[in-house]
């Protein structure tokens, strides 16, 4: 029999409705496997009595005929969803010991189908990164390896942690955010899928805020189908998030059978990077004949602002985060650093103490371009290229229905690499950022390896609230890729 | 445009985010190359052009202007890093503000 942890999701599921396996040993099995690889640090906090708590009350429930969509499913948290009564960090020491006293709703309408909850996983500090070496609580090693080469490398950021403890198999899927590309660019980076859904399709309440006009949860999970199941069950309007859509959520699932026969797919010609890795380039040739052959016709498009949107969106996400993060002061809740004098003393030294390397950076790039006299020049500026880009892909979106890229510029990188300067690490969501900026669905799809034997993605992008025909896309690419690779470190 | 230590250190004065004189030239440097590489956006046409602030494809919802949470007193100041308790109730608690 198949070792409960190298079950997909929708094969547990299936597992837990014939009870050929219970909540219990589901739960006992992921626990098991994030304490033999605990080392990779995927988790900030785990949670086995309320994981053991939550399974026992789902087998009672399919005990009864009574299964939710999600009941006894292990599911892994990123620790910027605020969880009742359970530590939540944002891999910042500035939060200290907060303990919410609400829950997000994304993650509360995970519990109310049933979820089990294994922990809250580790992330780049406040969603701010694209290694997970920015986190206060260390590194998240990439459970994938050169060939080779012993070497530990990155899992991509910020949602490190959901996504490598994906790819391990300690958990079913994950809940992650992505601002410019955290959920997509390390699913690329491990071999696993990873959507985020348009802006408005999840509601942001209770999640730790970075860039608000940005900012969008999604699952990361081991197959499409997986990642279509969770994308439902986190969906939907709430009225506590004013800037959530009340659409009708669809049955993404249902959307996968559809095929691709007669979709008109879009291939942008700014996305070509010049000096751009063979390899990404060979496997963006090779989604282009998949998803031919699958019946999709391919139509050269032009997506002319996308060179800017790196940064735009290095003005935009700055400018958002440091008004966003004026709230910790060191006075409602999280650390408080004392060193005698008033209350901007407090203030100072609090944030001086608490913030990290980059955050701090961020911070003082966002306030330097809302500062008097150069609001107009910066932020004004960017928020007009913005909206270029947006109406590049509103054109795009007259011609064809999806839009197929690489889902980044390289392959996993080791620890330490590509951090001389700022600049050539946030080069790494070049092809990720444009879909935040226009509020657009995109998805990244594992489709192959490169020469070291490390996971690339291929990334599709559709129009807002079309997550349909985006998962349509995914699931002709994952079934023409038959990625099967797996991690070196993995628990069964 | 480029930062000069004394804008640098002004930026992290009204972010209240202390930093050390000798953090100051790195940052300055780390800012100044990260804003040399935006700078480029200047090459971008954008007059007429309506400027976007955020993704949303609707309208904001209004919702009814009531009361529909409250009494979470405790809730709040669970996590207070540091509070006072007395006759008048429960607050956080700062350094004197008011001689």
């Amino acid at each position: 029999m198949t070792a409960p942890t190298d079950l997909t999701l929708a094969e547990a599921r299936a597992a837990l409705a014939a009870k050929r396996i219970s909540a219990r040993e589901l739960a006992e099995a992921h626990l098991a496997a994030i304490e033999k690889l605990k080392d990779l640090n995927a988790f900030i906090t785990v949670t086995p009595e309320r994981a053991l708590a939550d399974a026992a009350a789902a087998d009672a429930r399919i005990a009864k005929g009574e299964a939710r969509p999600l009941d006894g499913i292990p599911l892994a948290i990123k620790d910027l969803f605020c969880t009742t009564g359970i530590r939540s960090t944002a891999a910042s020491r500035i939060l200290g010991n907060f303990v919410p006293p609400y829950e997000s709703t994304v993650s509360a309408k995970l519990w109310a189908a049933g979820a089990v909850c294994l922990g809250k996983t580790n992330l780049d500090e406040f969603a701010m990164g694209s290694s997970n070496t920015t986190s206060a609580f260390g590194n998240v090693v990439n459970p994938w390896r050169r060939r080779g080469d012993n070497r530990d490398l990155v899992p991509g950021g910020s949602s490190g942690g959901s996504a490598a403890a994906v790819a391990a198999r300690l958990c079913l899927g994950a809940t992650a955010t992505d601002t410019g590309g955290s959920i997509r660019q390390p699913a690329a980076f491990t071999g696993t899928v990873g959507i985020k859904p348009t802006y408005g399709r999840c509601s942001r309440w209770g999640i730790v805020a970075f860039a608000s006009s940005l900012d969008q949860a999604g699952p990361i999970a081991r197959t499409v189908r997986d990642a279509a199941i969770l994308l439902r069950e986190m969906s939907g309007h709430d009225p506590k998030d004013s800037t959530s859509a009340d659409v009708a959520v669809p049955d993404f699932e249902a959307a996968l059978g559809q095929g691709v026969k007669g979709l008109r797919i879009g291939v942008p010609k700014e996305y070509r990077l010049d000096g751009m890795v063979p390899e990404i380039e060979a496997l963006w040739q090779q989604g282009i004949a998949w998803l031919k052959e699958a019946g999709a016709t391919i139509h050269d498009i032009s997506l002319p602002h996308t060179r800017y949107a790196l940064p735009t969106y290095y003005i935009v996400a700055p400018a958002e985060a440091s008004s966003n993060l004026a709230r910790y002061d060191g006075v409602r809740y999280g650390l408080r650093v004392e060193e005698g004098g008033d209350l901007d003393d407090l203030y100072e030294a609090t944030r001086g103490a608490g913030f990290g390397a980059e955050v701090r950076r961020r911070i003082l790039i966002g306030t330097y371009v809302l500062s008097a006299g150069y609001y107009d020049a910066y932020y004004l500026k960017a928020q007009k290229v913005r909206a270029l880009i947006q109406r590049d892909f509103d054109e795009a979106y007259k011609i064809v229905d999806a839009i197929l890229t690489p889902a980044t510029p390289s392959s996993a990188f080791a620890i330490g690499e590509k951090q001389d300067d700022p600049v050539t690490m946030y080069l790494n969501d070049v092809f990720t950022v444009p879909a935040n900026l226009a509020g657009l669905p995109g998805i990244s799809v594992p489709a192959g390896l490169d020469a070291s034997g490390l996971p690339l993605g291929l990334q599709v992008l559709g129009r807002a609230f079309d997550e349909e025909t985006v998962f349509r896309v995914a699931a002709a690419i994952e079934a023409a890729a038959g990625f099967d690779a797996l991690p070196q470190l993995r628990a069964a | 445009m480029s930062l000069d230590a004394e804008t640098v250190r002004r930026i992290a004065a009204l972010a209240r985010i202390r930093v050390k004189d000798e953090e100051v030239t790195r940052l300055q440097g780390e800012l100044n190359h990260i804003l040399a590489w935006i700078e480029q956006l200047s090459e971008v046409e954008t007059e007429g052009v309506e400027p976007l602030p955020g993704a949303m494809r609707m309208k904001l919802k209004m919702r009814e202007d009531v009361v529909t949470d409250g009494d979470l007193h405790d809730a709040i100041l669970a996590n207070a890093p540091d509070r006072a308790d007395n006759a008048m109730g429960s607050f956080f608690a700062v350094p004197k503000v008011v001689e």
